[in-house]
C-alpha cells in the first residue's frame, strides 16, 4: 500500500474511533436518563423523582383494572415481576391496552407512590402470531391449568 | 501498519474497479435483470404479505405495515454503511467513483429512513396510542435522517466537488457511530419500541406464515436498493464526467440512434 494512502487510512480509522469514544462516553454518562420510562421497582425504591413528570411501564396485572361506572376514571397496576405500581388515569385507553399486556403511563408520582397519569400508551412486544395460533396456545395453556387444578385435590386426598 | 503492505502484492484490480466508465458499462448490463428481480420480489412480497398472510391476534390488520416498515429500516441502516464505506474509500484512495456512490446513497437512505419513521408513526397511533414518542430507538432513527440530509447538504455547500466530497465523507464516517446505537437502543434502554423480531442468533419471534413474506420483502428491498443506487450513481457519473470523450461519445451515440 502506498505510504500516503496508509496515512489517510490511519486518519479515517482515527476519525471513526474518536467519534465512537466521544459518543460512547456521552451515552455512558447519560446512562439511565436515556430510558423512556422507569420500572415499578425503581419507583418503589424511590429512584424516580416525585412531583416531576415521568413515565413508568410494566405488565398490567391480571384483574387489576377498575373502571369507574360514571366517568372515564380508571385505575390499574403494572408490575415488572418484582414490584407493583398503581396507576390512576382519566381518559380513553388505547385499543391494545389489556390485562397481561405491557403498558406505559406518563404522569406524576404522588406521596402514596401512585402514578397520576395524564397519558397511557400500550407497548407491543416483538411477537407476532395469527389469531388461530394464539387461540390454540391459549386453549392449551388453559387446559394445562385445569389439569394442574384437577391434579392437586387428588394429591391432597392421598395424604 | 505493516500488515497492510503485505496484504496484497498488487492493488491494480482495485483501481480498475474505480473506473467510472467500467462501472457505467457493467451496471448497464446488470440493471435490467436486477430491476426484474426487484420487481418480482416486491410484487410477490406485497401481495403475499398484504393479501394472504394471516392477521395478528392482537393488532389485527394494522400489523401488515411491518412489510414496509422493517425492510425500509433494514436498508436505511445498511445503506448508511455503504455510504460511509464509500466515503472512506474515497478519502483513502481519492477514488472519484467512490464519492459518486457516497453522494448517491444519501438521498436513497434519507427516503428509506423517512419511510421507516412515517410507517412507524402510522402504526404507532393504533398500537401505542400515539404517533410519536422521544424514546431511544425513534430519536436515534431521526438523527439518522438528519445525518443523511447533512451528507446531502454538504455535497451542495461547496463550489468544488472535491471539498464537498471530503466534508460529506467525514460527516458520514463520524455518523457511523449512530448505527450500532440504533440497533442496540431497544436492548440498552427501556424504550416504547419493541425489541427486534428478527435476530441473527435465534429464530424470529413471528409465525412462519407471517415471516416468509417479510423475508421476501427484505430481499426485494435489497435488490431495489441496489437498482436505485446504480441508477443514481450512473446519473452522477454522466454529470461529473460530462467533459470526458467517452461520455460525449455515449450521449452523441444515443441521440443519433
Amino acid at each position: 500500500m502506498h505510504p500516503l494512502r496508509k496515512q489517510r487510512l490511519q486518519q479515517v480509522i482515527l476519525i471513526v474511533v474518536a467519534a465512537t469514544v466521544v459518543v460512547g462516553l456521552v451515552v455512558y454518562m447519560l446512562g439511565q436518563n436515556a430510558n423512556y420510562f422507569y420500572t415499578p421497582s425503581q419507583i418503589a425504591a424511590g429512584e424516580a423523582p416525585k412531583g416531576v413528570f415521568i413515565r413508568a411501564g410494566g405488565m398490567v396485572v391480571e384483574g387489576s383494572v377498575e373502571r369507574a361506572p360514571d366517568s372515564l376514571d380508571v385505575q390499574f397496576s403494572v408490575t415488572d415481576g418484582a414490584s407493583i405500581l398503581v396507576i390512576q388515569h382519566s381518559g380513553i385507553l388505547p385499543d391494545l391496552f389489556d390485562e397481561g399486556e405491557a403498558a406505559i403511563a406518563a404522569g406524576i408520582v404522588d406521596e402514596n407512590l401512585v402514578l397520576q397519569a395524564t397519558e397511557v400508551l400500550a407497548k407491543h412486544d416483538e411477537k407476532y402470531t395469527p389469531p388461530e395460533v394464539a387461540d390454540a396456545m391459549n386453549q392449551a395453556y388453559e387446559r394445562k391449568q385445569e389439569q394442574k387444578q384437577e391434579y392437586k385435590p387428588k394429591q391432597q386426598g392421598a395424604q | 501498519m505493516n500488515w497492510l503492505s503485505n496484504w496484497s502484492p498488487s492493488w491494480q484490480w482495485f483501481h480498475r474497479l474505480g473506473s467510472p466508465r467500467w462501472f457505467y458499462q457493467t451496471t448497464g448490463r446488470w440493471l435490467p435483470w436486477l430491476s426484474l428481480l426487484a420487481l418480482a420480489l416486491l410484487g410477490t412480497g406485497l401481495v403475499w404479505g398484504l393479501g394472504f398472510a394471516p392477521q395478528d391476534a392482537k393488532q389485527g390488520n394494522s400489523f401488515r405495515i411491518i412489510y414496509l416498515h422493517v425492510p425500509a429500516s433494514f436498508l436505511a441502516l445498511a445503506g448508511y454503511y455503504i455510504m460511509a464505506i464509500a466515503g472512506a474509500v474515497g478519502l483513502i484512495w481519492k477514488m472519484k467513483l467512490s464519492y459518486m456512490v457516497m453522494k448517491s446513497a444519501a438521498p436513497i437512505g434519507a427516503v428509506l429512513t423517512f419511510l421507516a419513521l412515517f410507517t412507524g408513526a402510522v402504526w404507532g397511533k393504533p398500537t401505542w396510542g400515539t404517533y410519536w414518542v422521544w424514546d431511544a430507538r425513534i430519536t436515534s432513527m431521526l438523527i439518522l435522517l438528519f445525518l443523511y440530509l447533512g451528507v446531502l447538504a454538504l455535497q451542495y455547500a461547496f463550489h468544488s466537488n472535491e471539498a464537498g466530497n471530503k466534508a460529506s465523507a467525514i460527516l458520514a464516517l463520524v455518523g457511523t457511530v449512530n448505527i450500532p446505537i440504533i440497533y442496540k437502543s431497544v436492548d440498552w434502554w427501556y424504550t416504547l419500541h419493541q425489541p427486534a423480531t428478527i435476530k441473527l442468533t435465534s429464530a424470529p419471534s413471528m409465525h412462519p406464515d407471517m415471516f416468509q413474506p417479510l423475508l421476501v420483502m427484505i430481499l426485494g428491498f435489497y435488490c431495489f436498493y441496489v437498482v436505485a443506487l446504480f441508477l443514481f450513481t450512473r446519473a452522477e457519473i454522466l454529470r461529473r464526467e460530462r467533459k470526458t470523450t467517452w461520455v460525449k461519445a455515449l450521449v452523441l451515440g444515443e441521440s443519433q440512434s
